[in-house]
């Protein structure tokens, strides 16, 4: 018997950060329905960050949160529908609105020393038959037992999975497999991982959390994410194919969502620039990429520097409005220099 | 006038020890006790250390003292909801520092003046005291359709009440943007932020106007930033108001005074500061009133 790998897809969530969240209902349907097809177990959709993150903050996305709910549910036939929240950002009623259209997979997102200000909605998920997942952020910021402490508060508060997750696509995987064997050791509940791409190793970080434990773990089509992106979905289905696992997933079909439905949706191609790069090597926040470019054309200074800045001011997620202040005194420091010349 | 208004404290917690130490300075207020419920309390002991009467009996110690004419409520949602019927009563004013919304919000120079005479006042949260003020004054000139903050703590200030209820933070300091702040949509974040040394608190404020006129916005701004200042030094404007189109960015930041509580948890400064200020507002209305009748 192939042991099995779930598969989240999360072109639908993570990748609308690629897009500034400009996915439309339709957009998310057509890609859903295919994903579904393909047999993807789990498609996790919304604002990049998550419910009730339409703001200035992280952008406005094309639609309500009510709008892509109702739209993708009515497509899917087997996938389960998955919501990310924040809490601080998303609420408990955004929870419920999920829950009444049928979101399966309810995945509560903290920074990963903060998982108790997630207590609540773990609970609520649990109460309205979802599966409750705690989802670790930018764990490469503190060592292994910190993040299992914190996965054991997950599991104390009744979540069915924890995950571990490289927000800023900043861990090797020696910090990967690290993470996920203390985490193993410490809940008895399965453990998740997701990548980002930003130093070009989402692949291999997948591969070594899987081999570590994890048996679930998060992917995009066509990488489409935060920062560099994400795992590739179709590529992981593969990978993993030949590793001689099982994914459930045809790999012709999800090859052809991504070609054919996906990669026509994006606005820039998702690679490695210096940006990107400088996001994993800083440790920031994937999601401050178009945030520090835009704050670099505005302020009229290097995204790396913002970016940089961001980074030794240790920032965490959902922290965007740093970039206009990290910008902002960039561009005074550099206007008083060139006064006192 | 050299005599002053008694008043209690109710809950020996952070915030408690907070207010004792900023009421201690006052020229209006009189602290006459501290209360809780924890016989072993440290709080306790620390205001007995202080010189106050204290108890552990919680608000059964002060209902029926007709000296104590204002209470400061620092306990949580559940027990204020419990002790606000019994406060009025007794005929004491309630200053609500906890979630539980009994009476209208309020932020001190923005609507103090109105709700002066009510019975229950509540202290809306750490975020809404911070932003609300600055999302008034640009509404005041610019009118506000859309106002949206993002708080910015240090994971070592938020307590436990944060913590597990961090809906309502969002939630009531959204609702307070629309009910004081004048904008027809609130929308609020919180994020907690982990870093050693611990930050002080940050806010940003973006609100989207009907009259982008950045001249006046700043000087409203300016102004208003000045006025939250008389009672919390430690409140600066970070980023003067940027306005691109009809949007309009504010960043600020609130250094606590540290009179008990660090200096970094500026969030928690601002609501003992906040709720100090209403009380000696109250106390010097109190104090008018008595002088006047002595005539």
């Amino acid at each position: 018997m192939k042991k099995y790998i779930r598969i989240v897809d999360t072109t639908l969530r993570d990748g609308m950060h690629a897009v500034s969240h400009q996915f439309t209902p339709d957009d998310m349907a057509e890609i859903a329905e295919g994903l579904d097809r393909a047999g993807i177990d789990t498609i996790e959709i919304g604002h990049g960050d998550g419910l009730g993150g339409s703001s200035y903050q992280y952008g406005f996305a094309a639609a309500s949160d009510e709008e892509y709910l109702k739209t993708v549910s009515r497509v899917l036939k087997n996938a389960k529908l998955d919501i990310l929240l924040l809490p601080g950002i998303g609420t408990m009623k955004e929870l419920e609105l999920a829950a009444k259209y049928d979101a399966k997979v309810a995945r509560i997102a903290t920074h990963v020393t903060e998982a108790d200000i997630g207590e609540q909605h773990v609970k609520l998920a649990k109460e309205l038959g979802m599966e409750a997942i705690g989802f670790l952020m930018m764990v490469h910021m503190v060592p292994p037992e910190k993040v299992a402490e914190q996965a054991k508060l997950f599991e104390s508060y009744g979540a069915d999975r924890v995950y571990i997750t490289d927000s800023a696509g900043a861990m090797t995987p020696k910090d990967v497999v690290a993470r996920i064997k203390a985490v193993k050791e410490a809940v008895s509940i399965p453990v998740g991982y997701h990548a980002h791409n930003n130093l070009s190793l989402a692949m291999a970080n997948t591969l070594v959390a899987v081999e570590a434990g994890a048996d679930m773990v998060d992917a995009t089509c066509k990488g489409l994410g935060a920062g560099a992106g994400n795992t590739q979905t179709e590529v992981l289905v593969a990978v993993l194919d030949k590793l001689g696992y099982s994914t459930g997933v045809d790999l012709y079909k999800i090859m052809d969502v991504a070609d054919d439905i996906v990669a026509p949706k994006m606005k820039r191609p998702q690679v490695i620039d210096k940006n990107s790069l400088s996001i994993g090597y800083a440790g920031v926040y994937g999601s401050f990429l178009l945030h520090a470019l835009r704050g670099a054309e505005k302020f009229n200074v290097d995204a790396r520097d913002i970016l940089v800045e961001c980074g030794r001011r240790k920032t965490v997620g959902g922290q965007e409005d740093m970039i206009i202040d990290v910008a902002y005194e960039l561009s005074q420091k550099r206007r008083a220099k060139l006064a006192n010349c | 006038m050299a005599k002053k208004i008694k008043a209690a404290i109710i809950g020996p917690g952070n915030i408690g020890m907070d207010l004792m130490f900023k009421l201690m300075k006052s020229e209006y207020i009189e602290l006459e006790m501290v209360v809780g419920i924890i016989p072993e309390s440290e709080g306790l002991a620390l205001a007995r250390e202080n010189g106050y009467k204290t108890s552990h009996e919680g608000i059964k110690a002060i209902l029926g003292n007709k000296e104590i004419k204002i209470v400061f409520d620092a306990t949580g949602a559940k027990p204020h909801l419990m002790h606000a019927p019994l406060l009025k009563e007794d005929g004491k004013i309630a200053i609500d520092l906890t979630p539980a919304a009994v009476g209208p919000y309020v932020v001190p120079p923005v609507n103090l003046g109105e709700h002066i005479d009510s019975p229950n006042i509540n202290m809306v949260t750490c975020g809404g005291q911070a932003t609300v003020p600055i999302v008034a004054a640009i509404n005041e000139v610019a009118d506000v359709e859309y106002a949206e903050i993002v708080a910015t703590i240090s994971s070592r200030s938020a307590g436990p009440g944060t913590r597990q209820n961090i809906d309502e933070f969002t939630q009531t300091t959204a609702r307070a943007l629309e009910v004081i702040g004048g904008a027809e949509k609130g929308k609020a974040i919180i994020i907690l932020n982990p870093a050693e040394p611990p930050i002080i608190m940050r806010d940003t404020i973006y609100t989207k106007v009907k009259k982008p006129a950045e001249k006046a916005i700043r000087d409203a701004v300016e102004k208003m930033v000045a006025k939250v200042q008389e009672y919390v030094p430690g409140y600066r404007l970070k980023v003067p108001p940027i306005v691109d189109g009809d949007k309009v960015t504010t960043m600020l930041e609130v250094e606590g005074a540290g009179d008990y509580l660090p200096k970094y948890s500026g969030n928690l400064d601002i609501m003992t500061a906040a709720a100090k200020a209403v009380g000696e507002r109250i106390a010097k209305k109190l104090l008018e009133e008595t002088a006047k009748e002595v005539v």
